[in-house]
C-alpha cells in the first residue's frame, strides 16, 4: 500500500494500547528529533498517550501496542482492525504476546489468586495472545521495547511506498559491527543472539549479558543447534531455558526451544513439558 | 649506539623495551593514529593506544573451539597472546562507513511537499571525513597475510575501493613474530606464519628483556635510526630464531591444502554438508571475525519527509539470509547451502577469483563460532568421505 496522498491531505495515524507497559508508545514519543517531521508528514489522529484530542476514524495507519488478555480486548481489536487500512503490531506484546504470555505456560487463575485479594472481579483470558493471532496484521515490529528508529522507518517506508528496511540478520552481526566481544566465547555466558532478530543494536551483550531474545526469532534461526550449544554453558539450572522463556516465550520457535532446553537440563519441570507451577 | 649509516632494510637491532614507547610517540607526532592490543571485556582487542602503558602485559590467550580465555603468565611481556578477538580489517574496511548524504533542493521541497516530482534536484554531499592514518602495532604474520589477501580484493587493477585504498596507502605496520601459537592456529599449513617474511615496516621479536627489531622499509628504518639500540648478540639472535622455529611446531591444528579447491568444489553433494548444517547457527560470526571476509551491504537511510537521505556501508555476510536474495527468491535458502558457499568460496572459488586461498590459518572462525564448528575438521571429514 502507498500512503502518498493524491491531495494535500496527510495520512491519518492512530496509536492504540492493549495489555502492555506503554514502553513502545513511549519509544514513539522518544523520537524527539524526528517528532516535528513526523507531525508534518502524518496526521496523528488518535494517540491517547500523547494527546486527549481524538479525531474520528477511519484511519490510514493503525499502530497497536500490547497483547490480547481480556474478552473486552478480543472484541476491541476487531473494531480497531475495521477502523484501519494498514495495521502495524508494535512491540513484542503485540507480535508474540509479551512477558504476560508466561501465563500461557501456567494457570492464569492461580496467578490472579496470588496477586489480587478479590480475583472474582477480574475478567481475563487464560492466555495472552499476539495481535496477528487475533486479526490480520500488515506489518510486525518486534522489540521490548521497539527500537524507535524501526518504528520511524516503518512510517517513512509507508509514506515513500517502499518496503521498510528490517534486516533479518541476527543480533551477532550487530555485536560484531559494534566491536562488542562475544560473551558466549570469552565469558561463557549463554546468549540467544545467534537466533534472534537484530534491530536492537545488540544492547545486552554490550553490557556483558546474554541476549534474551526480546526481538523475536530471526527468519532462519537454527534453534536446535543453539540450545545444544548454550545449554551446556548454563551457570545455574535452566539458564538457557529461562532466557527462552521470557519476553518472546510464546513465539512458536521459542516455545519449542525452551522445551528442549528444559529437557536437556533434566529439570523436574521438563517432565511436565517445561510448565512452571506456582 | 650503532652507527646509523650501517642500518639497511633487513637489518636487525636489539631495542630496549622502553624505546618502543618513544617509537610510538614518534609515529604519533608524525600524524599516525597508533592502534594496538588492549584489554576489553576479558579479551584482547585492537584499539587506539597512546603509549606502551596502554598495552596489556603478561597475558596468554587460551583458545579452543567456541572458547577464549586470558591467562596470567606472571611475566610482564607484551605480545605473548595470539590472534586477538578482532582482526585489523576494521581499520581498512570499517564495519560502518558513511558514503554520502543527499538533500532535496529546498525551493522544490516547498513547491511539492513530500511528494518527489520528476524535476526534483538533489544535492549530493560526499563523505568528507579525513582518512585516518593508522600505525598498526602488533600485526602477526597470519594477519599481515590477511591484509595482503584483502589488498587483492579491494585494490584490483580493474576495480579499486577508494576507502580501502586511502587507508591502506597511509598504513604503517609494526609486525610481531608469534611465539605462542594456540590450539586453533594453523598458519603453518597455510604458509603464512608464524614468522614474518616481508610486507612490514618494522618487525619485533619479543625477548624477556628486549625487542629484536628488523627494519622492513625506508620509513621503518628512519624511525628506528632515531632510537637508542645495539647490535644484537649472536646469542640473542640464536635464541630468537629458536623461539620462532619452536612456535612453528606448536600449531594446534593443521589443514591439508592438497587438491583444494577440487576436494570441496567437486563434492557439493557430500553428506558432511548436511551434518554441519545441523550444527551451524548461520549467525555470521565466522565471517565477521575472519580477517579476509569482505562482503558488505549499502543502504539508504531516508527521513520521514523524504527530503534527506544518507547512504551507509556496513559489513554483511553470506550467512545473512538476505545476502543471496534476488528477485523471485533466495538462491541459498538454507543453512547447508550457506555454509557450503562460505567454505567453497574461502578454500575454493577464492583461488580462481584472487589467485590465493581466502584462509590464512588464524583460527578465529573456530574460536569465535558459538558452537565451535572447525573448518579444518570439516575439510578433513569431506576428504575422508570422498576417499571412502
Amino acid at each position: 500500500m502507498t500512503l502518498t496522498p493524491k491531495t494535500q491531505q496527510k495520512p491519518k495515524v492512530a496509536v492504540y494500547k492493549f495489555s502492555s507497559c506503554d514502553g513502545c508508545q513511549l519509544s514513539l514519543l522518544n523520537l524527539e528529533d524526528e517528532l516535528l517531521d513526523l507531525a508534518a508528514a502524518v496526521d496523528i489522529s488518535y494517540f491517547l498517550e500523547a494527546t486527549r484530542t481524538v479525531k474520528p476514524g477511519p484511519y490510514d495507519v493503525g499502530i497497536v501496542e500490547g497483547s490480547i488478555t481480556t474478552p473486552h480486548e478480543a472484541e476491541r481489536i476487531k473494531e480497531v482492525r475495521q477502523q484501519c487500512k494498514f495495521l502495524i503490531a508494535l512491540g513484542t506484546c503485540a507480535t508474540a504476546g509479551g512477558i504476560q504470555a508466561l501465563r500461557n505456560f501456567a494457570s492464569a487463575g492461580e496467578y490472579a489468586k496470588t496477586v489480587y485479594a478479590h480475583p472474582e472481579y477480574l475478567e481475563y483470558l487464560e492466555t495472552s495472545t499476539s495481535i496477528p493471532e487475533n486479526v490480520p496484521v500488515d506489518l510486525v515490529i518486534w522489540g521490548c521495547p521497539v527500537n524507535k528508529n524501526m518504528a520511524l522507518e516503518a512510517i517513512a517506508a509507508l509514506l515513500q511506498n517502499r518496503r521498510p528496511r528490517f534486516p533479518p540478520s541476527p543480533v551477532c552481526l550487530e555485536c560484531k559491527r559494534n566491536g562488542t566481544i562475544c560473551v558466549v566465547v570469552s565469558q561463557g555466558i549463554p546468549c540467544l543472539g545467534p537466533v534472534v532478530h537484530g534491530g536492537c543494536g545488540a544492547l545486552c551483550p554490550a553490557s556483558g549479558r546474554g541476549c534474551y531474545g526480546c526481538f523475536g526469532p530471526s527468519s532462519v534461526a537454527n534453534f536446535n543447534a543453539l540450545v545444544q550449544g548454550m545449554q551446556p554453558r548454563d551457570r545455574y539450572p535452566n539458564e538457557t531455558a529461562t532466557l527462552l522463556r521470557s519476553f518472546s516465550s510464546a513465539a512458536p520457535a521459542f516455545k519449542t526451544a525452551a522445551e528442549l532446553a528444559y529437557k536437556l537440563g533434566a529439570n523436574p519441570a521438563s517432565a511436565h513439558g517445561g510448565k512452571e507451577t506456582l | 649506539m650503532m652507527n646509523e649509516k650501517n642500518l639497511t632494510i633487513g637489518s636487525t637491532v636489539a631495542l630496549p623495551k622502553a624505546e618502543l614507547d618513544h617509537l610510538l610517540a614518534d609515529l604519533r607526532s608524525n600524524g599516525y593514529q597508533t592502534v594496538g592490543p588492549r584489554l576489553q571485556d576479558e579479551c584482547i582487542v585492537y584499539k587506539e593506544i597512546e603509549s606502551l602503558q596502554d598495552l596489556p602485559r603478561g597475558l596468554l590467550s587460551e583458545q579452543k573451539p567456541a572458547s577464549y580465555r586470558l591467562i596470567q603468565t606472571g611475566q610482564d611481556r607484551y605480545f605473548d597472546f595470539i590472534p586477538a578477538g578482532q582482526s585489523w580489517k576494521q581499520f581498512l574496511f570499517p564495519p560502518r562507513q558513511h558514503l554520502f548524504s543527499a538533500q532535496k533542493n529546498s525551493s522544490e521541497v516547498h513547491a511539492e511537499g513530500h511528494t518527489a516530482g520528476r524535476n526534483t534536484k538533489w544535492q549530493i554531499k560526499a563523505d568528507d571525513a579525513p582518512t585516518p592514518r593508522y600505525a598498526l602495532v602488533g600485526v602477526r604474520a597470519c594477519e599481515l597475510a590477511a591484509i595482503a589477501v584483502q589488498d587483492r580484493v579491494f585494490m584490483r587493477s580493474d576495480f579499486t575501493d577508494p576507502i580501502y585504498r586511502a587507508r591502506r596507502e597511509g598504513l604503517f605496520i609494526l609486525a610481531v613474530n608469534c611465539l605462542h601459537p594456540n590450539a586453533t592456529c594453523f598458519c603453518v599449513s597455510m604458509g603464512t606464519g608464524p614468522r614474518h617474511k616481508a610486507g612490514f615496516d618494522l618487525c619485533l621479536t619479543e625477548m624477556d628483556d628486549l625487542f629484536l627489531v628488523e627494519a622492513g622499509s625506508e620509513l621503518g628504518l628512519s624511525l628506528l635510526a632515531r632510537r637508542t639500540y645495539e647490535l644484537p648478540s649472536a646469542f640473542v639472535q640464536t635464541a630468537a630464531n629458536r623461539a620462532t622455529e619452536l612456535a612453528a611446531g606448536k600449531m594446534g591444528r593443521s589443514l591439508d591444502t592438497s587438491d583444494l579447491p577440487g576436494v570441496l568444489t567437486g563434492h557439493l553433494d557430500a553428506e558432511r554438508w548436511n551434518q554441519v548444517a545441523k550444527r551451524c547457527l548461520s549467525c555470521a560470526n565466522c565471517t565477521q571475525v575472519c580477517p579476509t571476509c569482505f562482503c558488505w551491504e549499502a543502504f539508504d537511510k531516508t527521513d520521514v519527509l523524504g527530503n534527506k537521505t544518507s547512504r551507509e556501508r556496513v559489513w554483511d555476510s553470506c550467512f545473512n539470509p538476505n545476502f543471496s536474495y534476488v528477485f523471485g527468491g533466495n538462491t541459498r535458502p538454507n543453512i547447508r547451502s550457506r555454509y557450503r558457499q562460505w567454505l567453497t568460496h574461502k578454500l575454493g572459488a577464492w583461488k580462481g577469483q584472487f589467485d590465493v586461498l581466502g584462509c590464512v590459518g588464524c583460527g578465529r572462525c573456530i574460536t569465535w563460532c558459538p558452537v565451535g564448528i572447525d573448518l579444518t575438521e570439516e575439510v578433513a571429514a569431506i576428504r575422508q568421505e570422498v576417499k571412502a
